[in-house]
């Protein structure tokens, strides 16, 4: 990575997965002034825990301030910073890209071969583009896709995991609000 | 048992030990108001605003180290809360604050009295609430304290919509035995090797110097502080919020550090070559310029909440844990040692402070307020509750009170809450009715609360309320003498006659305008049980010195002038 880019930090979050933890976590960056570059979250594969990755611009912050503002939070379960131990990290984006006549939808063809990236809808006049990989060779894929002629650009946004034995995972289970057999005997008040 | 929400609630605040609870009714705290008539064990202080009330739960639960609890209604009731939530935050003091919601059909239609209150209250509570059904409420209530007074204390809010109130739910008891909360975990012991590295630090340093702030209190642990200051002789500053920490008395304790800190504990930070720092968070107030910030001196933090640690100072040794306990691992190990050269440095420093002391050399016939908080002090034994409001009377009161005793001195140090003093006052009487408690406040601050006196009337609440009436925002003018060119604009104030407010109100009072009447006005207050007003009226122009300006270094304060030396 060259020297004048940012540093870019990348958090991975266990939360619970209930209404507003996103907003909690949301405006704690905001509060304590802290720049999101992405946040994507989704749930595991337990169905009360998502998993949030969060890559802020390291600018002029301390991430591990980051992370112990975070682990404030009673709903965050588990909070790394990912991006200082091996892991794997990956973007995606899709890219509605120009494709009406030969010479643009060959070299989108093209491009596809070379990047990791598939067209998954053909139009008449246009394709999607879907490209999945690291953050930088997005970045490239989409400048080359430039100069043929982009129409429209989403992107998730970053999410990684530790490599190998690291695993970041909860043995938590939540509470049941209703009445099991039996319980009512136990509490009898 | 089958039971409404709001009896599901009562239930369980009072299971938790709660005894009184500040609030006001209105449509959709209803339920609850009306179930309360079933459980008199619980007392209902009736405010007359609802930032009373969070103020109120506040003073109680400093003065207490339980939970307070207050209560509101949905919109208005709940957002009149919010400065003291956000006081509450700022000062790490546990509090419960209850309110109602309108019904879970109506949210986010806009209904009458809806405010998103648990969105507004994120980012000034520890953790907040919306309960959503009745059968929740015992599991949320038990996490609220539980997280409210844990940790690191702070507020912790439930919102709770009106139909959940009425909704019946199987009650099944309480403690629920259910409490499961895998992000919340609170630290306790630190790592062995961090304690014997301090230790380390310790015996090596020879211009040692404790911080001791509000975490010490919080966690009981001012016994362990005077044992480590005694065994390895390092003096002793306060902050604001951690006077009571240490005797003030004891010859190790040089008092408050910071903007009006003593020039002596300045100073002493300034040189020093060991900092501990135990339960305090270098708030801008107390370190000047960060930059410049004790050049010299290694540092170690002990702190409960771990983003506090390399927050504004980078330390050589961060400690994560519960001061009590950590003070308990490190006191066998800590060396027996004196630092005759360093104390005797202080000495010096601190007699210099003594000559230029208003009180030393004050020949004028107007009342000081330094006077009247020195002999309030003096009269009261040292041994009052203070709880104070913020301004310059607050400054004076931590330099001219001297505290012994945790708890004795409550105060809006974080968040510098004008009107905080006086209900909290009335909290914390409730909350130490056998002791004498006085509210110290400004002519400015009071008249943001002073709605209160009803509620303090209604109660018959035996709180003494010294009113240091200047005339003037004290503190702001003083920033306009210093720093804008004596330009006092909006800072003036024409006050209504505090004495027959009082009287409006059925509360007896005195006013006092010379120093020899502050002891009859200590004496009168005393001799009734119940609320009394005494408005001391003191001299516009004074100053509270030393002052170390917003930015400055710390040892650049702004002193008085000793008696013979010019005005600067």
């Amino acid at each position: 990575m060259s020297t004048n880019t940012p540093k870019k930090h990348i958090i991975s979050a266990l939360v619970e997965n209930k209404p507003g933890v996103l907003n909690r976590l949301v405006s704690l960056f905001r509060r304590r002034n802290f720049n999101i570059d992405s946040l994507t979250v989704g749930r595991t594969h337990k169905q009360h825990v998502s998993r949030m990755t969060i890559v802020i611009d390291g600018h002029r912050l301390n991430p591990r301030q980051m992370v112990a503002n975070l682990y404030k939070l009673v709903n965050v379960i588990d909070a790394r910073l990912i991006s200082e131990d091996l892991h794997v990290e990956r973007d995606m984006a899709l890219v509605k890209v120009r494709t009406d006549d030969t010479e643009s939808f060959n070299a989108v063809t093209e491009l596809c071969e070379r990047f990791p990236a598939r067209i998954i809808d053909m139009g008449m006049q246009v394709a999607i583009v879907e490209i999945t990989a690291r953050t930088e060779l997005v970045e490239e894929f989409i400048g080359q896709l430039k100069p043929i002629g982009i129409i429209e650009l989403v992107r998730t946004g970053v999410v990684a995991m530790g490599r190998g034995v690291r695993t970041q995972d909860t043995e938590y289970e939540p509470a049941s609000m209703t009445l099991q057999d039996g319980e009512l005997e136990r509490y009898s008040v | 048992m089958l039971l409404t929400g709001a009896e599901i609630l009562l239930e369980c605040l009072i299971k938790e030990g709660v005894e009184v609870v500040f609030g006001y009714p209105g449509g959709a705290i209803l339920p609850t108001y009306d179930a309360m008539t079933k459980y008199p064990q619980i007392r209902h202080v009736l405010v007359r605003h609802e930032q009373g009330a969070s103020h109120m739960a506040d003073g109680f639960a400093r003065a207490s180290g339980k939970v307070g609890v207050c209560i509101a209604t949905s919109g208005p009731g709940a957002t009149n809360l919010v400065t003291g939530l956000a006081t509450a935050m700022m000062d790490s003091v546990g509090i419960v604050a209850i309110t109602g919601q309108v019904a879970r059909g109506s949210i986010g239609t806009d209904a009458f009295q809806e405010t998103d209150v648990t969105g507004v209250t994120l980012p000034v509570t520890k953790h907040n609430y919306l309960v959503m059904s009745a059968a929740e409420i015992p599991l949320v209530v038990e996490e609220a304290f539980h997280i409210a007074r844990s940790g690191r204390p702070g507020p912790v809010l439930i919102d709770i919509p009106k139909d959940v109130q009425i909704e019946k739910a199987e009650f099944l008891g309480y403690p629920t035995g259910k409490l499961r909360l895998p992000g919340y975990k609170v630290p306790d012991s630190a790592e062995d090797n961090d304690i014997v590295e301090a230790i380390r630090l310790i015996q090596e340093a020879e211009r040692p110097l404790i911080l001791a702030g509000h975490g010490l209190i919080m966690s009981h642990a001012t016994q362990q502080l005077q044992e480590l200051a005694e065994l390895a002789g390092i003096p002793v500053t306060l902050t604001l919020l951690g006077k009571g920490a240490m005797s003030e008395h004891h010859p190790l304790c040089i008092g408050m550090m910071g903007m009006h800190g003593n020039a002596a504990s300045n100073h002493a930070i300034q040189e020093a070559d060991l900092l501990i720092a135990l339960g305090m968070r270098f708030d801008d107030r107390v370190t000047g310029n960060i930059k410049t910030y004790s050049p010299n001196s290694r540092k170690i933090h002990v702190d409960i909440d771990p983003s506090e640690i390399n927050k504004n100072v980078k330390v050589d040794i961060g400690i994560v844990g519960d001061l009590r306990t950590v003070l308990t691992q490190m006191l066998p190990l800590v060396p027996r040692k004196q630092h005759p050269e360093w104390v005797r440095r202080i000495r010096d420093w601190q007699e210099d402070g003594s000559e230029r002391d208003i009180l030393t050399h004050y020949d004028g016939t107007a009342l000081l307020g330094a006077q009247v908080i020195n002999d309030l002090w003096k009269f009261t034994d040292g041994n009052a509750v203070t709880v104070t409001d913020v301004g310059q009377h607050q400054m004076l009161e931590a330099q001219y009170y001297p505290h012994q005793r945790p708890a004795s001195m409550l105060t809006s140090g974080g968040l510098g809450t004008m009107g905080f003093g006086f209900p909290a006052a009335i909290g914390a009487k409730f909350a130490k009715p056998d002791e004498e408690v006085w509210a110290i406040v400004g002519d400015g601050g009071f008249q943001m609360t002073l709605a209160e006196l009803a509620t303090a009337r209604q109660e018959n609440v035996d709180v003494k309320i010294a009113i240091l009436n200047n005339g003037f925002l004290g503190m702001v003018r003083q920033w306009q003498e210093i720093f804008y060119e004596q330009r006092y604009h909006a800072t003036p104030m024409v006050n209504p006659d505090f004495c027959k407010l009082a009287e409006a109100y059925g509360i007896p009072s005195m006013r006092v305008t010379s120093r020899d009447q502050i002891k009859d006005s200590v004496e009168f207050a005393r001799s009734i049980k119940g609320p009394v007003l005494i408005e001391y009226v003191i001299l516009k122009e004074e100053m509270v010195y030393p002052m170390v300006p917003a930015g400055a270094d710390l040892d650049k304060m702004i002193r008085r002038p000793k008696l013979g030396e010019k005005q600067p």
